[in-house]
C-alpha cells in the first residue's frame, strides 16, 4: 500500500531555479475566520503572489455517513440536519426525495409546495449568511448586521414551523412532520413582501461601491470548462456561463411548476458570482410569492400507513394506527432493495444524496454529494498568480461550509 | 427475469441512449449489465476498463461527473462496488456506471485524467474503504489522519470503533 501513500508534508517548498531565491510556504487556518469553519490552506506564495493552493480538510469529520447505516430510515433525517448547517432544510429534502424514490412513494401536493416554500426560505438564509460573511472578510462590516436582521426573521419562522431554528427536520418521509401552524402563511407573506426593497438596499450599499467592485472585479477566474472538469455546481458554475439548474433542468418535488428565471452571468469571476447570487435571492422570493398563492389544500402526509406515522387523533383512537405507530417506531419500515442517486440545488449547487437499500429497515450506504466538496477543489485554478489577499475573495464567493465538506 | 435477459432488455429498450451505443460500439464485453430501475441507468463494467468506459460516456455528451462513491458488500464476493454517476447538460440526464472490485486487494484505474474533479472523491474512497486507485496523482488520505489505522466505512469496521 505504501507506494500509493505520502505521507510527508503536504507542500514542500520549491525553489526556483537560479534565482537563488526560495518561495515561502504560509499556513492559513484551520482557525482563520476568513475560512467560514475549519479549512486549513496551506499557501505557498512568492512575495505576494499566490503559486500554490493546498486545502487541508477532515477536522469536522464525524462519520455521519457511518452512522446513518446504524440507524432506521427515519431516524436518519435528523442527522442530514446537521451536515449543513445553513441550509438544513435542503438537506432533508434530498434525503426525503431519495428514499421515497426507493419506495416509490407518492407525496401529495401540498407537502411539495411546503417543501419548495421551505426551500426557498433556505435558499434566501444561506444567501443572507454568504453575503454578509462574504462582504465582512472583504471589510465591509455593515452589510453583516444588515443581513442578519432579515436572516432573524427567517429563523424565527423556521421556529414557528418546526420548532427549532436552525435544525429544523420538519421533512419527513413521505410528507412532511406537521401542519404549518394558522398564521405561518401571514408571516412569510410579511417577510417576502420587504425583502425584495431590502436587496434593493444591500445593493445599494455594495454594487456601487468602488472599493467591492475593486476587490471583486477579474479576481477568481474560472472558467466553464475549468468548472466542468472540477466538479463546480450551482452560483459558481453558472457564474461562469454554465446555464444549468436542477429545479429548472431536472425538476423533483413540483418545482416545474414554477416560473422562474436562472441567472447565468459570462464573467467567471467573484463580482459574477456576487451578481448571481443577488438575482438568485430575488428569484427565489418570486418562488416564495408564486408557492404561497397557490398553496393547494390537502393532506400533508402521503397515504401510505406503514411508512408515514398516523396523526396523534388517529393513533389514540384507532387500533389499527395504534399497531402501525408502534412497528414503524420500534422496528421501522423496510424498503425494497435497490440503489438511487437524488440531486437537488442546494444554495451552493448540486446536492446529491445516494441511498443503497438491502430491503431491510436501515439503510444500507447513504452517500451525501455536497456541492461544496467538489467546489474546493477549484480554489487552485481560481488562486493561482493572484495576490493573496484575493484567497479571502474567492474563499468567500464559493460560500464553502465546512460541515458539509467534512460530514 | 433473469439478469441476462434484463440486460437484452434493457439494451434494446434505451438503444438510443448515446452512452449505450458508444460502449457496445466499442467493447461488448466491457459492458457487463445494464439495469434500468426506479428511472435510473446503470452500467457494470469490467473494473479493466473503467477508465476508457468513462472516456467514452463523456464523448457521448455525459460531461459532468457528479459523484464517485463506494459500497463495501461484505462478506459477499465481490466485495467493493465503485458507483460513478455522470449528467449531461446538453440531455438532462443521468447514468451510474459502476464497477465490482475484489476484496483482497481492490485497485481500480483512476479517472482522473479524464474529469479532474475525481480527485477528492477517490481520495475520499481510499480513506474510508482502503480502495487504491492506480494513477491518481495524489492518493492520501483526506478525512482521516494520516496516521489513522483502517478504513471506517468498511463493514467490519464496527460503529464503536475495533474492539
Amino acid at each position: 500500500m505504501t507506494e500509493f501513500v505520502s505521507t510527508g508534508s503536504l507542500l514542500e517548498p520549491h525553489i526556483v531555479e537560479g534565482s537563488g531565491d526560495t518561495t515561502m510556504v504560509l499556513n492559513m487556518g484551520p482557525q482563520h475566520p476568513s475560512t467560514h469553519g475549519v479549512l486549513r490552506l496551506v499557501i505557498e506564495i512568492d512575495g505576494e503572489t499566490v503559486l500554490k493552493v493546498v486545502p487541508d480538510i477532515g477536522y469536522l469529520h464525524t462519520g455521519i455517513e457511518k452512522t446513518c447505516e446504524a440507524k432506521f430510515y427515519q431516524q436518519v433525517v435528523p442527522m442530514t440536519d446537521r451536515i449543513d448547517y445553513l441550509s438544513p432544510m435542503s438537506n432533508n429534502l434530498c434525503y426525503c426525495l431519495a428514499v421515497e424514490k426507493l419506495l416509490e412513494l407518492e407525496i401529495p401536493p401540498k407537502a411539495q409546495w411546503m417543501r419548495v416554500l421551505l426551500n426557498e426560505l433556505t435558499r434566501l438564509n444561506s444567501h443572507l449568511i454568504w453575503l454578509g460573511t462574504h462582504a465582512l472578510d472583504i471589510g465591509a462590516l455593515t452589510m453583516f448586521l444588515y443581513t442578519f436582521r432579515e436572516r432573524e426573521e427567517i429563523l424565527r419562522i423556521f421556529e414557528h414551523v418546526s420548532g427549532q431554528r436552525m435544525m429544523g427536520s420538519y421533512f419527513r418521509i413521505g410528507g412532511l412532520a406537521l401542519e404549518p401552524p394558522f398564521d405561518f402563511f401571514d408571516r412569510v407573506q410579511a417577510l417576502i413582501k420587504i425583502l425584495p426593497e431590502k436587496i434593493d438596499e444591500y445593493e445599494n450599499l455594495l454594487t456601487g461601491n468602488p472599493i467591492w467592485g475593486g476587490r471583486l472585479k477579474g479576481v477568481g477566474y474560472l472558467s466553464a470548462a475549468d468548472g466542468i472538469a472540477l466538479g463546480v455546481t450551482g452560483p459558481p458554475l453558472r457564474a461562469s456561463g454554465v446555464d444549468f439548474d436542477l429545479r429548472r433542468d431536472m425538476p423533483y418535488s413540483s418545482y416545474d411548476k414554477f416560473q422562474f428565471k436562472v441567472p447565468v452571468s459570462n464573467d467567471c469571476d467573484v463580482w459574477a458570482r456576487y451578481i448571481v447570487r443577488i438575482e438568485e435571492m430575488r428569484e427565489s422570493v418570486k418562488i416564495c410569492q408564486q408557492a404561497l398563492d397557490g398553496m393547494p389544500e390537502g393532506p400533508i402526509k402521503a397515504d401510505a400507513p406503514k411508512v408515514v406515522l398516523p396523526d396523534r387523533e388517529k393513533m389514540k383512537t384507532e387500533m389499527e394506527a395504534l399497531i402501525y405507530h408502534f412497528k414503524i417506531v420500534t422496528e421501522g419500515f423496510a424498503v425494497p432493495a435497490g440503489e438511487v442517486y437524488q440531486a437537488i440545488e442546494s444554495p451552493r449547487g448540486e446536492m446529491g444524496y445516494y441511498v443503497v437499500s438491502d430491503g431491510t429497515a436501515k439503510p444500507y450506504r447513504v452517500h451525501m454529494r455536497n456541492p461544496s466538496f467538489a467546489t474546493l477543489q477549484a480554489l487552485q485554478t481560481m488562486c493561482e498568480g493572484r495576490l493573496i489577499a484575493d484567497v479571502v475573495a474567492v474563499i468567500g464567493s464559493i460560500d464553502i461550509v465546512l460541515g458539509e465538506i467534512d460530514r | 427475469m433473469t439478469a441476462a435477459s434484463h440486460k437484452d432488455f434493457v439494451l434494446a429498450e434505451h438503444a438510443s441512449n448515446p452512452a449505450i451505443a458508444s460502449l457496445l460500439a466499442w467493447k461488448q464485453e466491457a459492458l457487463v449489465d445494464a439495469i434500468w430501475d426506479r428511472s435510473e441507468l446503470t452500467f457494470t463494467i469490467a473494473p479493466d476498463d473503467i477508465r476508457q468506459a468513462a472516456k467514452i460516456v463523456q464523448t457521448a455528451g455525459y460531461n459532468f461527473l457528479e459523484d464517485v462513491t463506494a459500497v463495501d458488500w461484505y462478506p459477499s464476493e465481490p466485495r467493493f462496488q465503485i458507483s460513478y454517476h455522470i449528467v449531461s447538460h446538453a440531455m438532462k440526464q443521468r447514468v451510474r456506471l459502476r464497477a465490482f472490485l475484489p476484496g483482497d486487494n481492490p485497485v481500480i484505474d483512476s479517472i482522473t485524467p479524464v474529469w479532474p474533479s475525481a480527485n477528492f472523491y477517490e481520495r475520499e474512497v481510499f480513506d474510508l474503504f482502503g480502495v487504491r486507485f492506480a494513477g491518481h496523482p495524489n492518493l492520501r488520505r483526506i478525512m482521516m489522519p494520516d496516521e489513522w489505522e483502517g478504513h471506517p466505512l468498511r463493514k467490519d469496521y464496527p460503529v464503536e470503533g475495533y474492539r
